[in-house]
């Protein structure tokens, strides 16, 4: 344990000495916001209340803006095991169970200081404050560790170059499809409906969308879904990374 | 008792075969320095050693564990300085010891110990990445020492350090004779041969002789270490 808190220290430290990364992350899903509640405002009155509107909006921007911390995630790994820095760990005793872990704790703080970034802003833009924001933080941890995870795993099986295309465009991308945080998936059939709520992603929005609207009954029915997949992938994470680390 | 005994060592890289059935043995708290040409396998033998590459057949004893099965109850005990400068970048001097000492779960008061000996302390507030390359080579040597290893790897420590800085670490080199086991390797034959208590001279994978410094010089008959290591080490280059 005292392993992995000294190396997700450094992590920590890392990432906030690289402050333009960091400042992305919590810059883009303001744009974001931003950008879409002006188009709010320019469309007719009826539509207004169920495509952008803010207290939709928030919550399906910031489970989007997590998916960057997966870019992070996989960026600072990838870096990291084309070092010699990571030789020298790799003669130490640290397992890939410390490695992994080490990775995962400083990005938990990062999300949710994302998520704090991207909730004032919403509030700037009208969203009313209330303690259901602070419970919709809480309910997006679970996505969190299902993007760092994402993360960690195309660091361990990517080099720097490939993890950047891979985690910066696909991820994302997937993300917003398979989310409904831009459009309702109904809109794509049934089919597409089904798979998508079989993934992670969807079902996190609608926990979020639950806590906002303060349905609290709604969240655990979605968010079991978010914590079987964050379990599932942080598993193989901790394999993949261990086998890769083996002697060759 | 053995600090390594290596049991016909080998490392092919796919039709190369860059360590051939090697047979070392290095005694606790010897200071043994593996010598060779550019190639020689030196860096190779030494990556098997620390767990770095799975040898592609024979086995070592190291530290008395077998390092193909309990390299786990090595690995609290060794220490690696690589070739190639380690170190964190974006942390300072100092942070770079302290995570080591932390994974290690070694003595606060040895971070200190590192900054003083290696005379990193006016250096301690920097990030690695602004050293310039002689002061992360002391600072990737200070983290191979901080952990208080039993076994030490030192790959050419001294490259690149100016003559002071070199003197300086054969000073800490010196201090840890008869308490920790090193292995250095080096180009520089004045060190090897004011340093070391045995040499073993390697060439294209395999161990061609060892013995001390006098030794080499009465097989070769030579007056200069430098001059003995060339006919020994000498003839077919990698
Ligand atoms: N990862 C690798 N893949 C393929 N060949 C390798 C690899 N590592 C080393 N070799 C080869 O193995 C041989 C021994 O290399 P090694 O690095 O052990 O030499 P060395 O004695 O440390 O040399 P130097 O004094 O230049 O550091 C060389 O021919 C090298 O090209
Ligand atoms: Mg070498």
């Amino acid at each position: 344990m005292k392993r992995t808190f000294c190396f997700a220290k450094r992590n920590l430290k890392e990432m906030v000495r690289d402050p333009i990364s960091v400042g992305f992350g919590i810059v883009l899903p303001i744009t974001l916001l931003v950008l879409l509640t002006i188009i709010n405002s320019n469309i007719p009155k009826e539509a207004q209340e169920n495509m952008f509107a803010i207290r939709l909006l928030a919550p399906g921007i910031g489970v989007f803006g997590l998916s960057f911390i997966a870019l992070f995630a996989a960026l600072l790994l990838a870096k990291d095991r084309g070092s010699s820095f990571m030789l020298r760990l790799y003669t130490s005793p640290m397992t890939g169970g410390n490695f992994i872990l080490g990775y995962t704790l400083p990005l938990l703080p990062m999300g949710v200081v994302q998520l704090v970034f991207c909730f004032a802003a919403a509030i700037a833009l009208g969203l009313p404050f209330s303690a259901n924001l602070l419970v919709c933080i809480l309910v997006c941890l679970p996505i969190m560790v299902v993007d760092i995870a994402i993360g960690l795993i195309c660091g361990t099986c990517l080099n720097e170059k490939a993890v950047g295309g891979l985690c910066g465009a696909l991820l994302t991308n997937v993300t917003a499809w398979l989310s409904g945080c831009w459009f309702s998936l109904d809109l794509l059939g049934d089919g597409f409906r089904k798979f998508a709520y079989m993934l992670p992603f969807a079902n996190a929005v609608d926990a979020a969308h639950a806590a906002v609207d303060g349905s609290y009954a709604d969240i655990p029915g979605k968010l079991w879904v978010v914590c079987v997949w964050a379990v599932g992938l942080m598993a193989l994470a901790v394999v993949l990374f261990t086998h890769k680390k083996k002697l060759k | 008792m053995n600090a390594i005994e290596t049991k016909q060592l080998t490392k092919c890289f796919g039709a190369l075969t860059a360590v051939d059935a090697l047979d070392l043995t290095v005694r606790e708290g010897e200071l043994f320095s593996l010598l060779g040409v550019n190639g020689a396998g030196k860096t190779t033998t030494i990556k098997m050693l620390s767990g770095l590459l799975k040898p592609t057949e024979g086995t070592a004893l190291v530290l008395g564990h077998d390092l193909l099965t309990e390299l786990n109850a090595i690995k609290p005990y060794v220490g690696v300085s690589p070739q190639e400068t380690a170190v964190a970048p974006n942390l300072t001097v100092r942070e770079n010891l302290e995570l080591i000492a932390g994974i290690y779960g070694s003595d606060r008061s040895r971070v200190q110990r590192m900054l003083d000996e290696l005379g990193l302390q006016k250096a301690e507030k920097i990030k690695a990445k602004r050293l310039s390359g002689g002061w992360q080579r002391r600072l990737s040597i200070a983290m191979a020492l901080v952990s208080d290893p039993k076994l030490l790897f030192l790959d050419e420590p001294t490259l690149g350090l100016d003559v002071l800085a070199r003197r300086e670490l054969w000073k800490v080199i010196e201090g840890l004779k008869g308490k920790v086991t090193v292995i250095l390797t080096t180009h520089y034959m004045e060190e090897a041969e004011q340093l070391s208590d045995r040499v073993g001279v390697m060439n294209g994978g395999s161990l061609k002789l060892t013995g001390t410094p006098k030794e080499l010089m009465e097989t070769a008959g030579t007056e200069s270490f430098e001059e003995a290591f060339v006919r020994l080490a000498g003839g077919e280059t990698a």
